[in-house]
């Protein structure tokens, strides 16, 4: 109720002003003469800037904002989202991120903003973004669109996703949709050359990722696990069980996989699991620990996809015989 | 349990003997068929025998999972059944002092913790977190009843439970959101999992749960006695104080002890005392092991059915209890209709 009195005086106040606009320059009254000659150096001086029209994005949720102008404060409440929009080089028009959002590191020193499931409303009202990227399953876009804020919901989660949430940022940023393309091209160019450098014996390895000790596992159909296919190596998760299943730990047992990617934390505790001593990726080592910050950039549907396959086939051309 | 029937000792004695009976092969049952039930759906046991692998999976994973299985349940079964017992609440369950919230609290402090110190090493890790959980579980016991000030009033230490346990969970969701990555593990950890039950965990559990057991027997003529009343049991001369903190400490343990090696599993506790009151009306010294019996069949068949149903893949057991254990006393009192007290 108070969000949406707030949202219709905010409202009212802006058609207010456009009044005064227009009451300015069409019949400059006297009074307003001095108001009028500041508004049109304004209007002048952004014409100066603004050789766009006025465009809109429609997001995933179907969704459509409009820009008169690319906006040039942004908020992002996704670290992969964050990454993009610095992939693309316009890290500068951030002004705030998440508290997840640790990469490039030069947002670690931005306004930390709450999480996906906890956005910090105030702070975000505070910072006045013309634009918030945030995840299509965070809370608060709702909230953030009554009072009056675009909202660009976002889900990225295999690399088309992640092809297409790139395109759309650009065009919300109001950049050249060229230079999208390019960036996802070289990614592209850069893990075929990644796949290239392996051994053809790459394809015999059956790899088993596990993303959570659940134990959770990367199907086919995630992310990384399409990075893995990429790579031509074969996952131990058949396609139908989704992204992410939960796995019974005896299913990895019997799949007996030849190498296995692991966060660094969650390594010793998986070596003691009872029954799991007799996979043979485990009797001969053929494991492949990743730090936080890797395993950071192995699951973020994001830009730095090419940096996640190099990891990965690092770690494939150690075990490939 | 039927008004009509002349409700002597021995039929009453007889029932029950029956009753167990028939839980304890239902368990064996169980048991038998958790060996065959696995990732790859049924299969015969010889089958599984003649490869090496399957066989090995069958010794390594499927015998001590199985086996935590029955363990657990009989350690909340009878955890709950002392519980509902000592606070004379129908409602009351294991995790009612807090313990739950504790092993969660604990948990996620310790999975958070793994995050900031990579160099922990893996004795003290895999202790880490089964003995997090213990450990959190009765130092939450302990905070409720220091909060409590003592065991003797039943209406403080349900409050002091209830705070403790709302604080505690308050402490662990925030953990969970400050630290992501932890999140689906604390998931898993909250809607429990027997997936990681090795036979260390089981021999330990099997120790505790008979040790409780016997700690249960010595003292269910002092829970008959809180049956009547506090009052009533003090005219009949029980030595209140120290029978309720024997009491509290058996439930503390046996609580404890399941939480940490299979997490958080909802409503066997609750529900396993209330379904063999529905079947036999006896005293505490045999409503005590056949709540034992009753959250092992419960809890094992929860899980035999959390391996299977989407095989490979595996549901959350806690949901599967619930689903189970709650079904089933539905249809009881719908069955006996609104007169039934």
């Amino acid at each position: 109720m108070r969000a949406r009195d707030l949202n219709e005086r905010w409202l009212t106040v802006s058609t207010q002003r456009d009044t005064l606009k227009v009451n300015a320059v069409t019949h400059a009254a006297p009074r307003l003469k001095r108001l009028a000659t500041l508004l049109l150096l304004a209007l002048l001086s952004l014409a100066a800037h603004t050789t766009y029209a006025q465009y809109s994005v429609v997001d995933d949720r179907g969704i459509a904002n409009h820009w008169s102008k690319p906006p040039e404060r942004v908020v992002t409440l996704l670290p992969s989202l964050t990454e993009t929009v610095c992939a693309l080089g316009e890290c500068a028009r951030l002004v705030g991120v998440d508290r997840y959002s640790n990469w490039p590191t030069s947002v670690m020193a931005l306004p930390e903003l709450g999480g996906g499931m906890d956005p910090n409303i105030e702070a975000i009202i505070a910072l006045a973004p013309d634009v918030i990227f945030t995840a299509q399953s965070s809370r608060g876009a709702q909230k953030l669109e009554e009072l009056g804020l675009k909202v660009v919901a976002l889900e990225p989660k295999s690399h088309a996703d992640a092809k297409r949430v790139l395109d759309k940022i650009a065009q919300t940023l109001g950049l050249n949709p060229e230079r999208a393309q390019q960036l996802w091209l070289a990614t592209e160019q850069a893990v075929a050359a990644t796949a290239r450098t392996l051994p053809a014996s790459t394809q015999t390895l059956r790899v088993y990722i596990e993303v959570n000790r659940a134990p959770f596992g990367a199907g086919p159909t995630s992310f990384i696990g399409e990075t893995l296919t990429r790579l031509g190596a074969q996952n131990i998760l058949p396609t139908s069980l989704g992204p992410f299943p939960r796995v019974n730990p005896e299913f990895v047992v019997r799949a007996q996989p030849s190498v296995i990617m692991i966060s660094k934390r969650d390594l010793p505790e998986m070596l003691l699991r009872p029954g799991w001593a007799a996979i043979q990726a485990i009797k001969e080592n053929r494991v492949c620990a990743f730090a936080p910050a890797e395993q950071d950039v192995l699951v973020r549907p994001g830009p730095r996809l090419a940096e996640a396959a190099t990891l990965m086939a690092t770690c494939l051309k150690r075990f490939a015989p | 349990m039927n008004a009509s029937l002349p409700d002597t000792h021995s039929s009453q004695h007889s029932r029950a003997l029956c009753f167990a009976w028939l839980l304890a092969l239902l368990c064996v049952v169980v048991l038998l068929a958790g060996l065959c039930v696995g990732s790859t759906g049924v299969e015969p046991l010889w089958r599984l025998l003649a490869d090496p692998i399957a066989a090995q999976i069958i010794w390594d994973i499927r015998a001590p999972r199985t086996l935590g299985a029955l363990l657990a349940g009989a350690l909340l079964g009878l955890a709950g059944a002392i519980a509902q017992g000592l606070f004379r609440n129908p409602l009351a369950d294991p995790f009612l002092l807090g313990s739950a919230s504790g092993a969660s609290a604990a948990v996620a402090l310790a999975l958070a913790g793994f995050g900031i110190s990579p160099l922990v090493t893996q004795w003290l890790l895999r202790l880490g977190l089964t003995a997090a959980a213990f450990t959190g579980a009765v130092l939450a016991v302990f905070l409720t009843l220091s909060l409590a000030r003592g065991v003797q009033h039943t209406l403080r230490l349900l409050l002091a439970g209830v705070v403790v346990g709302v604080v505690l969970g308050a402490f662990t969701s925030f953990l969970s959101l400050t630290h992501p990555d932890i999140l689906q593990a604390m998931q898993a950890f909250m809607l429990g999992s027997t997936g990681f039950v090795g036979w260390s965990a089981c021999a330990i559990m099997g120790l505790v749960w008979l040790a409780c057991s016997a700690a249960g027997r010595g003292l269910s003529k002092a829970l008959d006695g809180l049956a009547l009343g506090e009052a009533t049991a003090q005219s009949l001369g029980l030595p209140l104080r120290p029978l309720r903190t024997a009491l509290i400490a058996t439930l503390a343990l046996a609580t404890g002890t399941a939480v940490a090696q299979t997490g958080l599993i909802a409503f066997v506790g609750l529900a396993a005392p209330h379904l063999v009151r529905a079947l036999v009306k006896t005293s505490h010294a045999w409503l005590l092991p056949l709540a034992s019996l009753m959250g092992a069949a419960l809890l094992s068949l929860a899980d035999l059915l959390a391996r299977g149903l989407l095989a490979p893949q595996e549901l959350p057991v806690g949901v599967l209890t619930a689903l189970l254990g709650g079904g089933y006393l539905m249809w009881l009192m719908h069955r006996r209709g609104p007169t039934h007290d």
